[in-house]
């Protein structure tokens, strides 16, 4: 028997405009699973149930509306993005009381589609980390054993919509913050092309790299949010103006005969698992009898990527978190007796290990005679690795690699070599680099840790419709997870 | 490179930061690994490369010079840890 909130996105839309359920409903059952689940995985830092029901009551009496692509539907959101009137801590104590009297441009376009948003969720430390450890309130566990971590940062975002909680949820993806924990606990999450998606209102930390995109339980449900939040905002200059694709149009492909798919040998090299290895190579092997022709390219900069995007990401993060300043928002030292010493006691009680780290870095990076052997060389590096993919995706339609190299790890293992953990992110940091978008599938679970391996397909420039039609079909001829066993 | 605990402190001090005797000891290692694996890049030969900062590398549109009332004052001090409604209140600087 299936639950109310085990079905997916899509479906929970058409019973709701039809009538066959009602918000408040809907919205009660994903409350309740919050309350049976919440205790074990630590997804969320906020339940907002009140307004939530409040809101599904309103929607109720009015009834049904079609034009709305997301009418009365329970979404949780990474707490980086502003939302008016509900507290945003981006995982920090610095932010611990912030309320924004704006909405961020993608939770506006989430209400004005009919979502109802239920909670915030719990992520890194501004978005710095890679296992959802860092909060400065809490540690998410992985659905699928909850001695393991969800990945990050969006890790919270990933255990929310794996374990049924919502049927969508919003993370960002700085360097793989949505691939990644998607990976880990088997969901579909999609970094879409920088400048897709409006970056206004959700608190930066890397803004080159930085890009929102949703987090599903299916390709279809990933798709249907996208075409909601995708499309140019006037009032931030990193978005893009070029019209976005019908995304749900795209799912429907029969074969993929024509379509060339590279397989980048850097991403199947040394350091991989055998078990995502495995995994991987049979959805390959999939697509290849799907109709798909095989081509093997190269991506010769990519053993530089970490080190450029560290230096990148903590370049921009040493100076968009100069703003936390201890005078116009957030937290304040209650020790603190001159201005300069409120700067810097607000800072240091207010920022956790991992973001001081990044801040000293990048502030070193930027300092006075090392910029250039640092940040400018990073920034030239950069360029290589973008021509790399785009020469490469001359070649083909997509490119296909793990998302991750290993399966989720336990609690704790990396937390004191943060060399170590960087070092996970190998697959997924590049992309960011080039700006290009990048979608994680579940393929199947490990054969030694029964843990979720996902498949990341790459592709050109705004063209997510691909992705999404490569990943359904994909996800159509492969085996279904099932229930996550954590839980 | 050697990253000494004294270099940790000079450099918390650029990123208005306060460390304590232990967490500069701690960092002054991590950042010494770090900081090498970084070092890596200089083995690439970048000359004539042009840097790039952002991957659009569209003109920053501008909007006319006007001024425009955005948010309400209220709004803008509502979070601000000390306030009298009007301005932002910091200890007194002279």
């Amino acid at each position: 028997m299936s639950f109310l909130y085990e079905k997916s996105l899509s479906e929970i839309r058409s019973q709701l405009l039809a009538k066959e359920l009602t918000v408040t409903e809907v919205v009660e059952a994903c409350l309740k699973r919050i309350e049976e689940t919440e205790p074990s995985i630590q997804a969320l830092i906020s339940v907002q149930a009140e307004e939530a029901l409040e809101q599904a009551r309103a929607m109720d009496e009015a009834g049904p509306d079609a034009s709305k692509p997301l009418w009365g539907v329970p979404l949780t959101v990474k707490d980086l993005l502003c939302t008016k009137g509900t507290k945003t801590t981006c995982g920090s104590k610095i932010l611990e009381n912030f309320e924004p009297f704006y909405d961020a441009f993608a939770i506006a376009k989430l209400k004005e589609a009919g979502a109802v948003l239920l909670g915030k969720t719990n992520m890194d430390e501004f978005a710095m980390g890679s296992s959802t450890e860092s909060s400065a309130y809490k540690a998410t566990k992985n659905p699928w054993d909850l001695n393991k971590v969800p990945g990050g940062s969006s890790g919270g975002s990933a255990a929310s919509v794996t374990a049924s909680q919502v049927f969508g949820t919003l993370g960002t993806d700085t360097g793989g913050s949505i691939r990644q924990p998607a990976s880990l606990c088997g969901c579909v999450g999609l970094k879409p092309t920088y400048g897709r998606v409006s970056r206004r209102g959700m608190v930066a930390y890397g803004s080159s790299l930085d890009q929102i995109g949703p987090m599903t339980r299916s390709v279809e449900d990933n798709a249907r949010m996208l075409q909601v939040i995708a499309g140019h905002d006037e009032k931030d200059s990193t978005s893009v103006d070029v019209p976005v694709d019908n995304y749900l149009a795209a799912l429907h492909r029969e074969d993929l005969k024509g379509l060339k798919v590279g397989l980048p040998k850097e991403f199947w090299a040394e350091g991989l698992d055998a078990e995502v290895e495995s995994a991987c190579r049979t959805a390959v092997a999939k697509l290849e009898e799907l109709g798909a022709e095989l081509v093997e390219v190269e991506l010769p900069h990519s053993s530089y990527a970490i080190a450029t995007y560290y230096i990148i990401a903590m370049a921009e993060a040493s100076s968009n978190l100069a703003r936390f300043d201890g005078v116009r928002y957030g937290y304040r030292s209650d020790n603190a007796e001159d201005l300069l010493d409120i700067y810097v006691k607000s800072r240091s009680e207010g920022f956790g290990d991992e973001v001081q780290r990044r801040i000293m870095l990048g502030t070193y990076v930027l300092s006075s005679g090392y910029y250039d052997a640092y940040y400018k060389k990073a920034a030239q590096v950069r360029r290589l690795i973008r021509e790399d993919y785009l020469k490469a995706l001359e070649k083909c339609d997509v490119l296909v690699g793990p998302a991750s190299p290993v399966t989720a790890w336990k609690v704790g293992e990396f937390t004191s070599d943060p060399l170590k953990m960087y070092l996970l992110d190998i697959y997924t940091i590049s992309l960011n680099l080039a700006g290009l978008p990048g979608l994680s599938l579940p393929v199947g679970l490990g054969a030694d840790s029964n843990m979720p391996v996902g498949l990341q397909l790459l592709g050109k420039e705004f063209d997510e419709a691909t992705l999404y039609g490569v990943a359904s079909l994909l996800e159509k001829n492969t085996e279904k997870l099932g229930a996550p066993a954590g839980l | 490179m050697s990253i000494t605990p004294e270099r940790v402190a000079q450099i918390a001090k650029l990123a208005r930061l306060e460390l304590d005797d232990e967490k500069q000891r701690l960092f002054a290692g991590q950042f010494e690994d770090i900081l090498s694996y970084m070092d890596t890049l200089n083995g690439l030969d970048t000359a004539g490369t042009e840097p790039l900062y952002s991957p659009v590398e569209q003109p920053t549109p501008l909007r006319e010079d006007k001024v425009e009332k955005r948010f309400a004052r209220e709004d803008i001090v509502s979070n601000a840890p000390e306030t009298d409604g009007q301005f932002f209140i910091v200890p007194k600087i002279v």
